[in-house]
């Protein structure tokens, strides 16, 4: 850890960050690619935990982590639970065409 | 290590891009599986050895194959997921510049005023490896959310059972109670037949 500072770190988790939160917003058409999106975004929130936890020497932010990484499979399981759910009943997975709760 | 820290992060730059914006599902897949091994990496770099396998076992075995086993199951027709990418690209990428350019003003604001003191509850101990520092507080001070992280993953996989369950009429299956039950009493008739009479009243399916 010589010249790499905690800020690199932050500043790549930042932009990944940005990238699916972009992914949300840019993709309309499949909802596979946005969980693809929240998955980049929990990836990067964990590289933050890490980061912190080593710069400050306290194990608790990888601990943390890998309640993320819990979550995330959950999140993710159900997520495509719901998706093979509504692909069997409706034939299509486009996004624009989900609004049977006229929400 | 300055080197490799800068090869993993523009390597995960680069692949998170590519998961957001290539039009078939199995290539963004497949560069989401490169984006996280490019992570893994970046946390090998920080010292966070046990964090980074997970995250290989955890979503490259896990996670990617169940996204592919998705996508391979569902029949997605690929033309019409190409169509209108590009539609609201505009907005996409003025919230990119705007959220980015936030985020960045807080690391660099908040990084210059921060202060780790050294009085810290959970201290990463200096002579034994991540792993051991890990197992000696997560059973013992942590067992509260390890335990609720279990209970959370048991629910999940209930839902996902619950959810993707179906029975469907018209097809034939087996059914094991009445197998099970059968006994020679109420799957045997005696009869004394006459000459040249049937045997009326069988019933063939209990």
């Amino acid at each position: 850890m010589n010249n790499i500072s905690l800020e690199h770190y932050l500043i790549t988790a930042a932009l990944v960050f940005t990238i699916g939160v972009v992914g949300l917003f840019m993709n309309r058409k499949n909802v596979i690619t946005i969980l693809m999106s929240i998955e980049l975004m929990l990836l990067s929130v964990n590289i933050n935990f890490i980061a912190f936890s080593v710069y400050a020497q306290e194990l608790s932010g990888q601990i943390f982590s890998i309640l993320i990484l819990t979550i995330a499979a959950a999140e993710t399981s159900i997520g495509l639970a719901i998706l093979v759910l509504y692909f069997r009943n409706k034939g299509s997975i486009e996004v624009e065409t989900i609004n049977q709760m006229k929400g | 290590m300055a080197l490799f820290f800068y090869l993993f992060a523009s390597l995960m730059v680069l692949s998170s891009i590519l998961v957001i914006s290539s039009s078939n599902p199995v290539y963004s897949v497949l560069w989401l599986i490169f984006a996280f091994c490019n992570a893994s990496g970046l946390m090998v770099l920080m010292g966070a050895e046990f964090l980074a396998m997970m995250l290989i076992v955890i979503y490259v075995g896990a996670v990617a194959v169940l996204f592919l086993f998705v996508i391979m199951m569902l029949d997605i027709r690929l033309t019409e997921l190409k169509s209108s990418l590009k539609n609201n690209l505009s907005i996409s990428i003025l919230v990119a510049v705007i959220m980015l350019a936030d985020l960045i003003i807080i690391i660099m604001l908040g990084t210059q005023s921060i202060q780790f003191d050294r009085a810290k509850e959970f201290v990463t101990p200096g002579d034994i490896n991540n792993i051991y520092a890990i197992g000696n507080v997560l059973y013992t001070d942590f067992i509260l959310p390890f335990q609720a992280a279990g209970i959370i993953l048991f629910v999940a996989m209930i839902a996902c059972i619950a959810l993707t369950l179906r029975y469907r009429t018209g097809v034939k299956r087996q059914n094991i109670r009445a197998q099970l039950t059968k006994t020679k009493e109420n799957s045997l008739t005696m009869n004394n037949i006459k000459l040249s009479t049937g045997v009326d009243g069988i019933k063939y399916d209990e």
